[in-house]
């Protein structure tokens, strides 16, 4: 196996319902051991993306390879790639030896080959106490950790994960994150994980691909994503972003085409202090959100658009929490991202990687 | 966006609670004496169960141990078990209840088969629309009278009728009337009732478990056998029980398609009428009783009735 070969090249694959086409020709190859993110809005065609490459729906166009093997007419139980389901698919009437136990059984490994190997797959995700159980005796963390043994006692080389922390609620999920990430780790096989949560994508992923209406709109590191958006909408759908229009630039930046700006590089300050930045606008405060660790002002400029500010609640924090007060905000040009050139003519100006 | 922060908050209407009427002080009543309130849910219902259920098989009971003077042709109310030793032992009754309990499972079995594939494409194949037409399609029969549909076999088995028209090219005949005829028309009787059960099981399964299954390896075979078979199971029981319980009671079908054959319904419908032996005909209608309660005792140890 070279490590140039990616573990799944998807070329211009197309799917079709009725005639909405939920994937719109993705090519997208995914390296080799990597943890990679499928992020979007619902509809946005990411599931799809991976329902295909389970092979639990036929694509209208366009091939699947694992790793160099075109395996786009193949059956799911022919493909070496698992699924960690959503709702988790546990079988109700199985113990959860036997549902860890079931990949290995319909390969015909002996029953007491595949105990063993169930039986530590448990151990790894810390269930090995719990193997007698049915699923409804299970927390939905253990149904979760269940699942994932279960897909990965079969070893597969890819691992597809479709929104399995969704029904978990926040602590277990931050918690499930970080025991995603170690298992990832330790078994060393490419992960794609499906997410419509930007929070999770840039925690987890070693690269992330942002779906909208069946297209990729942006591929790229989490730090790529998040600082250097590629369109307003990944500017808006990944965090949030002060996005300001071609004339709102104008005013603003002095330049033309649309930018934007995350709300923790804008600085703020009472009107007529000074403040460090290359740019600076006057303005109003509409808004003081108190969200613990920091506090989100929302600012109306006097060029006529709404900035949100992220304040970290350090010593350093001025204290502009009235409402209706006059302040001053200001940026960085370094931190004004560019997501398209003007109107007249993008070929030229195009700026973005 | 602009909210205007030195207008007034908006006045809400007070929503008067109801007080004081007769049904709100009823309904006060009732949710503070629980069990009143289950006795008037279930009072009429529990009566109607108890007299007609549990008093009629008391009935039967009592009356098949009963005997009648041959002469008078009275029931004479003095105990005795001859009726049912007659029943146990003569070799009449027993070869018509091995026949009955033959007819009932082949057609129970018949059924089973022909309704896995009918309620699992309808369950899990259809379209929503073409799973409503097929709904209709499977419950229609029911809406013909039993004695039409009976007859409409009679005429279709005849000789030189349907039956014989679509298999005579291929040298088939028609079976005539007899057992085979009684188990067409039984098993087509019946399957709406095994059908419905068994749809509405493969409805509950998820169909992220066929893919599960389907996703770690399991083929079409291993994903029915130890997926889609044991989560179906208690559906498969109930739709058996259906279509077992009423070929075991049946005696029209039988007499309009089956020839000479004599089924236990039979035996009582002839000890009642002809004979005008009524308690040898309850010593006879124990016998379906009993095969009924033997039947759900042994699908109980499979432990198809825990899930229900």
């Amino acid at each position: 196996m070279t490590g140039a070969q990616p573990a799944i090249r998807l070329t211009g694959l197309t799917k079709s319902f009725g005639n909405v086409n939920a994937v719109d020709g993705v090519d997208l190859d995914i390296v080799e051991g990597e943890f990679f993110s499928m992020l979007g809005p619902s509809g946005s065609g990411k599931t799809t993306v991976l329902r295909l490459i389970a092979g639990f729906e036929k694509p209208t166009s366009g091939t699947i390879s694992l790793l160099g093997q075109d395996v786009t007419d193949r059956a799911p139980f022919d493909r070496d790639v698992n699924t960690v389901f959503q709702d988790y698919a546990l079988f109700p009437h199985m113990s959860v030896l036997d549902n860890v136990a079931y990949g290995l059984r319909v390969r015909g490994v002996s029953k007491r080959a595949r105990y063993e190997q169930a039986r530590q797959a448990l151990d790894t995700v810390r269930l090995g106490s719990f193997v007698d159980r049915k699923p409804s005796q299970l927390s939905g963390g253990q149904r979760q950790r269940v699942a994932l043994a279960r897909a990965t006692v079969v070893q597969p080389k890819v691992l597809l994960l479709d929104e399995p922390l969704g029904a978990l609620d926040l602590k277990l999920r931050e918690q499930m994150q970080v025991e995603l990430k170690e298992l990832q780790r330790n078994l060393g096989i490419t992960f794609i994980f499906v997410t419509h949560d930007q929070q999770e994508a840039l925690t987890l992923s070693d690269r992330i691909a942002v779906f909208n209406e069946g297209k990729i709109e942006q591929l790229g590191t989490p730090a790529e994503i998040y600082e250097r958006p590629s369109s307003p909408f990944v500017a808006a759908f990944v965090g949030t972003s002060n996005i300001f229009d071609d004339t709102v630039s104008h005013a603003l930046l002095g330049r033309a085409g649309t930018h934007s700006v995350r709300p923790e590089k804008v600085s703020v300050t009472t009107e007529n202090r000074p403040l460090a930045a290359d740019c600076t606008a006057a303005g109003t405060l509409a808004e003081v959100i108190y969200v613990g660790s920091s506090t989100q002002l929302i600012v109306d400029l006097d060029a006529g658009t709404r900035v949100v500010v992220l304040e970290q609640n350090d010593a350093h924090r001025v204290a502009t929490t009235e409402r209706g007060v006059r302040v001053t905000i200001g940026w960085n040009n370094s931190d004004i991202v560019t997501l398209s050139a003007p109107a007249p003519a993008p070929a030229i100006l195009a700026p973005h990687p | 966006m602009m909210v205007d922060a030195s207008a007034p908050p908006t006045r809400r209407a007070v929503v008067p609670l109801r007080q004081g009427t007769i049904a709100r002080r009823g309904s006060v009543f009732l949710s503070r004496h629980p069990r009143l309130r289950l006795s008037l849910l279930l009072g009429a219902p529990l009566f109607w169960l108890g007299l007609v259920y549990i008093a009629a098989l008391a009935a039967l009971l009592i009356t098949a141990l009963w005997t009648v003077d041959s002469f008078t042709g009275q029931i004479s109310q003095t105990w005795t078990v001859d009726n049912i030793v007659a029943v146990l032992t003569g070799s009449l009754y027993q070869t018509v209840t091995l026949r009955t309990l033959g007819v009932a499972l082949l057609v129970t079995i018949i059924d089973i088969v022909i309704a896995l594939p009918i309620a699992f494409y309808m369950a899990k194949v259809a379209s929503p629309r073409a799973q409503r037409i097929l709904v209709i399609a499977i419950l229609m029969p029911l809406w013909a009278s039993y004695l039409v549909k009976a007859y409409a076999w009679r005429s279709v088995l005849s000789q030189g009728g349907i039956f014989e028209w679509l298999v005579s090219p291929f040298g088939g005949h028609s079976p005539g009337y007899g057992l085979p005829a009684t188990i067409i028309t039984l098993s087509y009787l019946w399957l709406p009732y095994v059908i419905l059960p068994i749809y509405a099981g493969l409805e509950r399964v998820p169909d992220s478990l066929l893919e599960a299954s389907g996703d770690l390896g399991g083929g079409t075979w291993s994903t029915l056998r130890l997926v889609v078979l044991p989560m179906i199971w208690p559906a498969i029981i109930a739709g058996s029980i259906f279509s077992f319980s009423l070929s075991l009671g049946d005696y029209i079908t039988v007499n309009i398609v089956g020839g000479a054959n004599q089924m236990l319904g039979n035996l009582v419908y002839t000890n009642v009428g002809a004979a005008n032996n009524l308690p040898l005909a309850a010593a006879i209608a124990l016998v379906p009783i009993l095969i009924i309660f033997a039947y759900l005792a042994a699908v109980r140890r499979t432990g198809a009735l825990n899930n229900l």
